[in-house]
């Protein structure tokens, strides 16, 4: 059973080939924080349909680069462009790009105020002006995905974390999204319940998603990724397959920084 | 140790929940963890068993047992009590004010349809909710005609409002449109347009530096010099307005309050799934926002209810303003003192009250849970 929905085919088998015709194309990316040069020259490709890991030392960037993908951050130099619209400043640019882009956090940010079921509905109703009950038939669909549809009506103060992650992540996906960007997903969980997110994540990128996720886990990295970068100081230092990478890590930053997770 | 084993065991059995303690449950178990729980609480218990002995029968005695109750006037009121017998003819004066008799039943109506219309603004789960919700946004268009006229209904001028329904249609009207001006108030100041944000820190600035009773004045005097003299403004919508945009100023920093205790990622997760920004104000932030600032507002519509006396200096008579009448009036003069304010203390404290137990039954509705 595939995440993503019926209309999900199978995985490409070129996935990995980004010069095909990218989903998202990152030219000459620069972004500062006040003088602070936090992204430097970023070029990056992704394929629809390819799962990219990002890792790579606190503070190197990892965040500020794919939340530029969806305009939480704006960025000074160089393009961004998704699924064939440059992001500008035109609103509707951004709008268009935000309703194909979902997001989890690593702080899930479900909405305190909202049932989980309401959580789902409340952006297919009022940015795709979804009929409700369409809406909760989508949002019912996902939960099942997610393994939590009992949890629908109550609210997300009242779920653990890895349930409200998943809850996350199914909000998300009643966009329908084509893009899925995971900022440090299990970061803030506690150890028992990471596993039950990262399933849910691997069953979607079973299901052809292209996914750009931010983690440290190197073992769902290993699973499902069909290319790993490791950013530092705003670069991209390096980026392979994940067996060359993990195996084969070419530059000393990059060996000290797998030592450092992986003897962790 | 022969315990020592004990400390390696593992535990054959689960145990059952067993019930609480008697001592800590039940009317017993309740004195003695709220009155007598320690020596200090036993003391404050006892002082306040004594104050309460030592004030609240002779109040009785004089409001009730000791009170007069019928005479024309204040020379009737003979007994040590208090004297209550001007009620008969001037309740409703407290009341209505100078509001034409025969047409009390137009204020009634306003009250009584206020239930309802209050009813569907503040509950959800009310039959017709639909139609109701519509009711409620109508209404304010329906009370002041029924108040003011039109519409085949003969026109009372405002100057003849006074008593408690002044209070009232003042309060009302004040906090019905504080609330939206404070919210938007809120909202500029947190805006990232600098025209927007500095008019909205001049606003609030100006109208909560300045004394309510100053801007009354303004209202009243200095307002006239700028218009056309023949443009006359109703001076109790002026009094309104001045009353309404000081409680704006106020509420503006309660809600911002709020909005500040809202976390960034609300508002990203809002942006992320492509919320615009009044969209993810009205379904996210400002639920949040309101819901932590409901101490905050309905303290402020308190203190605009109480803030509505001030009508006073435009010579209109409100409840306390019906007081002073009576107590200077010659028939009754030194008899009624405490009795008239008393009176207004009670009607004010009704409604006062009505709205902080309101407010607490809210934020139990609205608790969704530890987040
Ligand atoms: N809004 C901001 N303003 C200023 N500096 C920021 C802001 N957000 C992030 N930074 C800085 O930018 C750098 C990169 O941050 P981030 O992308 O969050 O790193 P990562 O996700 O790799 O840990 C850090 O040094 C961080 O302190
Ligand atoms: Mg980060």
């Amino acid at each position: 059973m595939s995440i993503a929905g019926s209309n999900a085919e199978p995985p490409l088998a070129d996935a990995g080939d980004a010069s095909a015709n990218p989903i998202i194309r990152i030219d000459g990316l620069n972004k500062w924080f006040g003088s602070f040069h936090v992204l430097r020259d970023i070029n990056l490709e992704v394929a629809p349909r390819e799962r990219i890991v990002i890792c790579g030392p606190s503070g190197s960037g990892k965040s500020t680069l794919i939340r530029c993908i969806n305009r939480l951050e704006e960025h000074q130099e160089g393009s961004i462009t998704v699924d064939g619209t440059e992001l500008t400043h035109d609103l509707k640019n951004i709008d268009a790009i935000r309703r194909e882009v979902g997001m989890v956090f690593q702080q899930f940010n479900l909405f305190p105020h909202l049932t989980v079921l309401e959580n789902c509905m409340l952006a297919p109703v009022w940015v795709r002006k979804m009929p409700r009950k369409e809406a909760e038939e989508i949002a019912m669909t996902f939960l099942e995905r997610v393994k939590i549809p009992d949890q629908a009506p109550k609210y997300p103060g009242q779920l653990s974390g890895g349930q409200q992650q998943r809850v996350a992540i199914a909000r998300s996906l009643c966009m329908r999204p084509k893009i899925m960007l995971f900022d440090e997903p299990t970061s803030a969980l506690d150890p028992e319940m990471i596993k039950e997110v990262l399933d849910v994540m691997v069953d979607l990128a079973g299901s052809g998603m292209t996914m750009l996720v931010v983690t440290h886990e190197m073992g769902f990295a290993s699973q499902v990724a069909d290319r790993v970068m490791i950013m530092d100081d705003g670069q991209i230092l390096e980026q392979n397959t994940p067996d060359e990478f993990f195996n084969n890590p070419q530059s000393d930053r990059t060996k000290l920084f797998l030592s450092q997770i992986l003897h962790h | 140790m022969s315990d020592e084993r004990a400390f390696y065991r593992s535990q054959a059995e689960m145990l059952p929940p067993r019930p609480a303690p008697a001592a800590t449950v039940g009317v017993v178990g309740w004195m003695r963890a709220n009155l007598f729980s320690s020596y200090l609480n036993i003391a404050l218990t006892l002082m306040s068993a004594g104050l309460l002995w030592v004030a609240v029968p002779p109040f009785l005695d004089w409001a009730l047992f000791g009170a007069d109750f019928s005479g024309a006037t204040g020379a009737d009121c003979t007994g040590d009590g208090a004297c209550w017998a001007w009620l008969d003819q001037r309740i409703e004066q407290f009341l209505y004010g100078f509001y034409p008799a025969e047409s009390y039943w137009r204020v009634n109506l306003a009250v009584i349809l206020l239930v309802p219309a209050l009813a569907y603004l503040l509950f959800d789960n009310l039959p017709y909710a639909r139609y109701g919700r519509f009711f409620s946004v109508a209404y304010p268009v329906i009370a002041a005609v029924l108040l003011v006229g039109g519409f085949g209904l003969e026109s009372v001028t405002t100057d003849k409002f006074g008593g408690f329904m002044l209070n009232l249609v003042a309060g009302l009207a004040g906090i019905v449109l504080s609330l939206p001006i404070g919210i938007l108030l809120a909202l500029g100041r947190r805006s990232r347009l600098p025209v927007v944000r500095i008019l909205c820190v001049v606003f609030i600035e100006i109208f909560r530096g300045v004394p309510l009773i100053t801007l009354l004045f303004v209202a009243i005097v200095i307002l006239q010099l700028f218009l056309p003299p023949e443009v006359s403004l109703d001076q109790l919508i002026r009094v309104m307005i001045m009353i309404t945009l000081f409680a704006s100023a106020y509420m503006a920093e309660v809600i911002r309050g709020g909005l500040q205790a809202i976390s960034q990622g609300q508002y990203e997760a809002s942006q992320a799934m492509g919320l615009g920004y009044w969209q993810m104000m009205r379904l996210v932030v400002l639920p949040q926002a309101l819901k932590i600032s409901i101490p905050g507002i309905v303290n402020t519509f308190i203190g605009l209810f109480k803030d509505t006396t001030l009508v006073i200096i435009i010579g209109l008579f409100d409840i306390l303003g019906q007081a002073r009448l009576l107590q200077t009036n010659p028939e009754w003069i030194g008899e009624v003192d405490h009795e008239t304010f008393l009176l207004a203390a009670v009607f004010f404290f009704v409604i006062c009250f009505s709205m902080s137990r309101y407010s607490i039954n809210l934020e139990k509705s609205l608790d969704t849970g530890r987040q």
